[in-house]
């Protein structure tokens, strides 16, 4: 960019004349065009959820709203317990979010501020990992869950199996290849002087870790954990196969009953679709650059 | 905390040689407990990620050698060899149409989204008012999980109240049961699908373009390139990496579809695809572990391909760098 402001004196054409030529109009149009194609789904889905049951039933969808309501809110919020569902997927979320980050930048510390033998296969087996077809996993680890005894007070069922805490274990165990993966290629950015300096110190390796090179990973941390909240927010298989219960499912998988419950309206089934996605959506708003910025740092490097 | 520190740095670095094999030393000269401490930081993550990613996925190609229903224990384990696959390819009705949907899905996936997404992107890549904006409209389904798109895609595929035949007019008269027809419902999730996955492409090409040294467009262009020479002859040339990123990400991506399909009709009826067969071996109404792992190594074997690609091209460019 700068250097074609740069140049701009030598080839004033292309750079004085964007703002009212035609093409510039034609890339507009064409642009809101597709933007609004591809806002339609989630325009068309608000604007049912915002109509009443009769008004839709008499008039059909396809027509102009005799009135708008939030009754549909209310009644998919109530009807359908999504505060329960809430709070399940909160439970399962939180102590994933901040155990992904902690795991995977300690080994990305391990791996990218040393070098071990084993360096570069440890890293590779963390990529290949992540990449993986969850339904590779599904079946031996399904059975591996069942075979797990666990104390009463940690999960009813005795088992990994229909516990949330063996959902919260692979979402940890799986996710933590992509974050490995982001962090190391970040953590090798990070100048070797500063670590050596805190060695020189008298600081052991957890305290390089903990108060010198994780610190300065503050932007990669925020990128990830906004793409990893809205990943594990997300799932749905780990859930629907880990998850016997349909009381104890997360919000994502529980999708699937509400559907049930609603049967036909269209209008509750819109409401709650909105309400599931409305978390990813503020998120996505509030945290657009992290977000943008966490999938951008998977896929090229830095 | 580097400021207070950088007094006895020069001692440090009055060490002459940067070299790599400075670092081999300073992983030697460790400290036992930071040796220990390192051991256990490494250690405890990777032995999760292995037990539970890895471990599995070694184990469905045991069992996938095996015929079990999974109740009792390891003992029950029948050793059938290739038994399982030579079911599922000669015997299995709904095999080959999971194979063929995959296909279409692949196919479908790496090429609509992509051109989509990299013309976006290429449109994207200047300075244009309300460009942010655009983006941000254009990024919004990605956030969604792929179940929510089933749902709020059936609200536009519903035969009479849908979005789409009132659209076109066909509601009243002769509505098209668009995912109810097997014939044609693959293509109306794949468009839902790929509504989706559009985004996250021009995602990845706005990156790839931002990272084209744009003194190499000003050559082209002084040179005399127009438009569309400089972009097949010098732009997409320099995307490479990126096209690779963006072939096994899609590869992926399609072959994990799993939530979209199985929220709309389990996935049945037009709409089977081998990451359903998987799971209902586990969650539907048959518990057969070792057919379920067959046809997992048979994903497995699809995916490695791609994953090895990607492997390679990530680590040959950290050589370089």
């Amino acid at each position: 960019m700068k250097s074609r402001v740069s140049l701009s004196p030598a080839s004033p054409p292309p750079v004085s004349s964007p703002r009212v030529s035609l093409p510039r109009i034609a890339l507009h149009a064409f642009l809101i065009v597709t933007c609004l194609v591809t806002l339609a789904p989630l325009v068309w889905a608000l604007y049912a959820s915002l109509r009443t049951y009769d008004d839709t039933a008499r008039n059909g969808y396809f027509s102009v709203a005799e009135s708008l309501t939030l009754d549909n809110y209310s009644n998919a919020w109530t009807q359908a317990d999504l505060p329960h569902y809430y709070l399940n997927t909160l439970l399962v979320t939180l102590p994933a979010l901040v155990l992904v980050l902690l795991f995977s930048s300690m080994v990305a510390f391990g791996v990218s501020r040393f070098s071990f033998k084993f360096n570069l296969v440890l890293l590779m087996l963390f990529t290949a990992g992540n990449l993986l077809p969850q339904q590779v996993i599904v079946t031996p680890l399904w059975r591996l869950y069942l075979l797990t005894p666990l104390p009463e007070w940690l999960s009813d069922s005795g088992v990994l199996l229909d516990s949330q805490v063996g959902l919260v274990l692979i979402h940890v165990g799986f996710q933590s290849g992509f974050c490995v993966f982001v962090l190391s290629n970040y953590m090798k950015t990070i100048p070797h002087e500063l670590s050596e300096a805190a060695r020189v110190d008298g600081a052991g390796v957890f305290r390089q870790y903990w108060q010198v090179i994780l610190p300065l990973c503050r932007p990669a941390l925020a990128a990830l954990a906004t793409l990893e909240f809205t990943w594990i927010y997300n799932d749905f298989l780990w859930a629907l196969v880990l998850i016997q219960t349909g009381d104890k499912m997360p919000i994502t998988s529980a999708l699937q009953n509400l559907k049930g419950t609603f049967f036909v309206d269209n209008n509750l089934v819109a409401a709650g679709s909105l309400l599931v996605a409305l978390p990813t959506l503020v998120v996505f708003f509030v945290l657009q650059r992290q977000f943008i910025g966490g999938l951008t740092l998977g896929s090229t490097k830095g | 905390m580097t400021a207070l520190q950088s007094p006895p740095k020069p001692a440090g670095t009055t060490d002459p040689s940067p070299s790599p094999r400075r670092g081999r030393r300073r992983a030697t000269a460790l400290a036992p407990r930071d040796k220990l401490v390192l051991g256990l930081m490494l250690g405890i993550p990777s032995l999760v990620h292995l037990v539970l990613v890895w471990v599995p996925a070694m184990g469905s190609i045991a069992l996938s050698f095996s015929s079990w229903d999974g109740i009792g224990g390891f003992e029950d384990i029948e050793w059938v060899g290739f038994q399982n696959y030579v079911d599922i390819f000669t015997r299995y009705p709904r095999f080959w149409p999971a194979v063929q949907h995959n296909l279409i899905w692949l196919l479908f996936l790496i090429v609509v989204p992509t051109v989509a997404g990299l013309l976006l992107a290429v449109l994207l890549d200047r300075q244009l008012r309300f460009g942010r904006l655009y983006q941000s409209a254009l990024y919004l389904p990605m956030v969604l999980s792929l179940a929510l798109v089933g749902f709020i895609w059936q609200l536009i595929y519903q035969p009479e109240q849908g979005l789409l035949n009132n659209v076109l007019g066909t509601a009243s008269t002769d509505p098209v049961n668009w995912l109810g027809d097997p014939d044609i419902n693959l293509y109306a999730v794949l468009v839902a699908a790929g509504w989706r996955h559009t985004g996250y492409i021009m995602l990845l090409y706005l990156a790839g373009l931002k990272a084209v040294d744009p003194a190499l467009k000003e050559a082209a262009a002084l040179d005399g390139a127009n438009a569309r020479q400089t972009f097949f002859q010098v732009t997409f040339p320099v995307l490479k990496p990126v096209n690779v990123v963006v072939l096994v990400v899609t590869v992926i991506e399609g072959l994990r579809a799993f939530d979209i399909v199985y929220v709309i009709n389990k996935g049945r009826n037009g709409l089977e695809l081998l990451s359903v067969l998987v799971t209902d071996n586990i969650i539907g109404e048959s518990s057969r572990i070792g057919w379920g792992s067959a046809l997992a190594v048979i994903l497995l074997l699809i995916s490695l391909g791609f994953i090895i690609t990607y492997l390679f091209q990530v680590f040959r460019e950290e050589e370089r760098a």
